[in-house]
């Protein structure tokens, strides 16, 4: 076959050239926001790139001594270190919970026999048909009883203990690995858990590394729970304080660049997987799908 | 060891079968354990607030005194609340701007990325904006559709159109927020159609071609019905998510201006976490649940979700 360069192949190249800047150029326009003086929003604002540039809206946001004033029309700022640190607790507890509870569910709906395996892995993929709000409201109910509302173990509660396609996706991995080695660890007194925990799951240590990439993003980017049951200060994760942040502005113009410092604190650390395990993510959303 | 020597002989003392069942059990009950957190989990967040939402639907509750039962007023009311429908219209709308456009965008993406660019570089520039947050998405959005200093009415300038007001118009914002969500989406569903084109055999087009099949035939005849699968996969889940909107409009509009953007689930959210209303708003929850079911039986029987073409 002949490489030339035909005009439908250039009329191609030109498509996706420009969804790949319209994918990015949002993302770009968010991180020169962060980095223009608040002064300079206005008279910067139709420019793609910047004469002059600061990283002091980041500490601003991070309630750090900076050397850029707010804008006067600010509203009460919000401390974004505290939401960072939420965010971190939040996903650190709710992924490494998932990991664990999932995986071992997942082991046992793939290798071990007991009665009524089959139905309730079934109940679990059909409780992904619930739409969120139906299971939100009596789950705020519950949360406020046991007074957990502003909590850790409220906003991590319903997910944690399972979340379906964890144990999906496990599960997977799971029924294709040989068990020929957990047989002969199971013939030599290992017990099923310690046949888990040292023969099967190590074996998965590449199925778990992507999920857990996978689920820490999910984490990272939850939203409408932590909204619901997280308002406090001490638990607000950065999701939430950004939507809080942009509300408090009102009808007025937001601080652009605190927000978008604040935007972009929180989007970096996806980036930073996504550089790093690009090929996993993509491959393994691919297959899989997210939910 | 002698103990265990004995625990041997003991064990092969005993009858086969017997000893096999014993096994069985025993396995069982490791099996049970190993799903106890899962099971839990399962009833205690899925189940059982399933059957309370159902409840709290036939009562008239205000988080503040006990629930009253009131059977089934609520849902009488919400038949008769225009609000409630219109949020369903809204919605529907919405749904009906988004899907169309990211599916087909989603599989012009696939296949020219299938033809053109097989790098797993370009996969991961196109997903960049599903892996950052709705509400993230939102914000961004919220700068760059800004009538004052977003450049998108720069852009538009350049084309001769002018400025627009977007999501503070109440003619455009559910459009717009519409085209937040396509951003956002649209990469990984090209993602998706891109991993059912990798499993359609080479040799189909190779075939086509020498029979002197034209592109837009071979998409029509080989690609479209092999990606059925795919397909029906993406539609049934993207229809399902979108209408439950509710980041972007969280962030953004607030189900403003002039009730534009009151999607449902913003309906319902203020219905319960603002008034209080928590039978109400659990009433309208379990409506949209059997709607979405229906929505679902819908497409599968429209699309024969169930069928192959390979076969």
């Amino acid at each position: 076959m002949l490489r030339t360069m035909t005009p439908q192949k250039a009329a191609g190249y030109a498509v996706l050239a420009v969804i790949c800047t319209v994918s990015l150029l949002p993302i770009w326009m968010a991180f020169k926001t962060a980095i223009t003086f608040p002064s300079d929003v206005f008279s910067t604002a139709d420019q793609l790139g910047m004469d002059r540039w600061t990283f002091g809206n980041f500490p601003r946001v991070l309630g750090l001594p900076s050397s850029v004033e707010p804008p006067a029309s600010s509203g009460a700022p919000i401390n974004f270190m505290i939401a960072l640190r939420n965010s971190i607790i939040y996903t650190g507890l709710l992924v490494t919970g998932q990991l664990f509870f999932s995986s071992m569910a997942a082991y046992a709906f793939a290798r071990l026999r007991f009665p009524g395996r089959d139905t309730i892995f079934y109940a679990i993929i059909a409780a992904t048909m619930i739409p969120s709000i139906v299971l939100f409201i009596p789950n705020f109910v519950l949360v406020r009883q046991l007074g957990l509302l502003n909590s850790f173990a409220g906003m991590v509660a319903p997910s944690i203990l399972m979340l379906p396609f964890a144990v999906f996706f496990l599960r997977q991995f799971f029924l294709t690995t040989p068990k020929e080695l957990e047989e002969a660890a199971r013939l030599d007194g290992l017990h099923w858990f310690q046949v888990y925990w040292h023969i099967a799951l190590p074996l998965q240590r590449g199925p778990m590394a992507t999920l857990a990439i996978l689920l820490s993003i999910q984490a990272w980017n939850d939203f409408f729970w932590p909204f619901l049951v997280g308002q406090g200060e001490g638990t607000q994760v950065m999701a939430v304080a950004l939507a809080n942040f942009q509300s408090q502005s009102g009808q007025g113009q937001p601080d652009w660049t605190g927000l978008m410092a604040a935007v972009m604190l929180s989007i970096i650390p996806v980036l930073f997987l996504l550089i790093f395990f690009g090929r996993r993510i993509v491959e393994s959303l691919q297959t899989s799908g997210m939910k | 060891m002698t103990a265990r020597a004995d625990l041997v002989s003991h064990r092969e003392s005993m009858p086969e079968s017997r000893r096999r069942s014993a096994l069985r059990r025993k396995e069982a009950i490791v099996g049970y354990l190993f799903i106890l957190p899962a099971l839990i989990g399962l009833i205690l967040f899925y189940v059982l607030p399933t059957l309370r939402a159902a409840q709290i639907s036939m009562t008239s509750w205000n988080l503040m005194r006990p629930a009253k039962w009131v059977g089934f007023e609520n849902y009488t009311k919400l038949w008769a609340d225009g609000q409630f429908w219109d949020s369903m219209w809204i919605t529907l709308l919405y749904v009906m701007y988004n899907i169309p456009v990211q599916t087909a965008l989603g599989l012009l993406i696939a296949v020219l990325a299938d033809r053109l660019a097989k790098s797993v570089t370009f996969r991961a520039v196109i997903i960049a904006p599903y892996l950052i947050s709705n509400v993230v998405a939102g914000l961004v959005w919220l700068l760059m559709l800004d009538p004052l200093i977003g450049v998108t009415n720069s852009f538009l300038g350049l084309i001769g159109i002018g400025p627009q007001a977007f999501l503070s118009s109440p003619d455009q914002s559910l459009v717009s927020v519409a085209a937040i969500s396509i951003w956002r989406h649209v990469g990984f569903t090209a993602l998706l159609f891109y991993a059912g084109l990798q499993s359609i055999p080479r040799d189909l087009y190779e075939a086509a071609r020498l029979d002197g099949a034209s592109e837009f035939a071979m998409f029509r005849l080989i690609t479209l019905p092999l990606l059925r699968p795919v397909l029906v996969f993406v539609l049934v889940t993207s229809v399902v998510g979108s209408f439950q909107i509710f980041d972007v409009i969280a962030v953004t509009t607030q189900g403003g201006p002039a009730d534009s953007t009151r999607a449902v689930l913003w309906y319902i959210y203020e219905n319960a976490f603002k008034f209080s209303r928590m039978g109400y708003a659990s009433a309208m929850s379990m409506v949209l649940f059997v709607i979405l079911i229906l929505v679902t039986l819908l497409q599968m029987r429209l699309l024969r979700g169930d069928q192959s073409d390979l076969g």
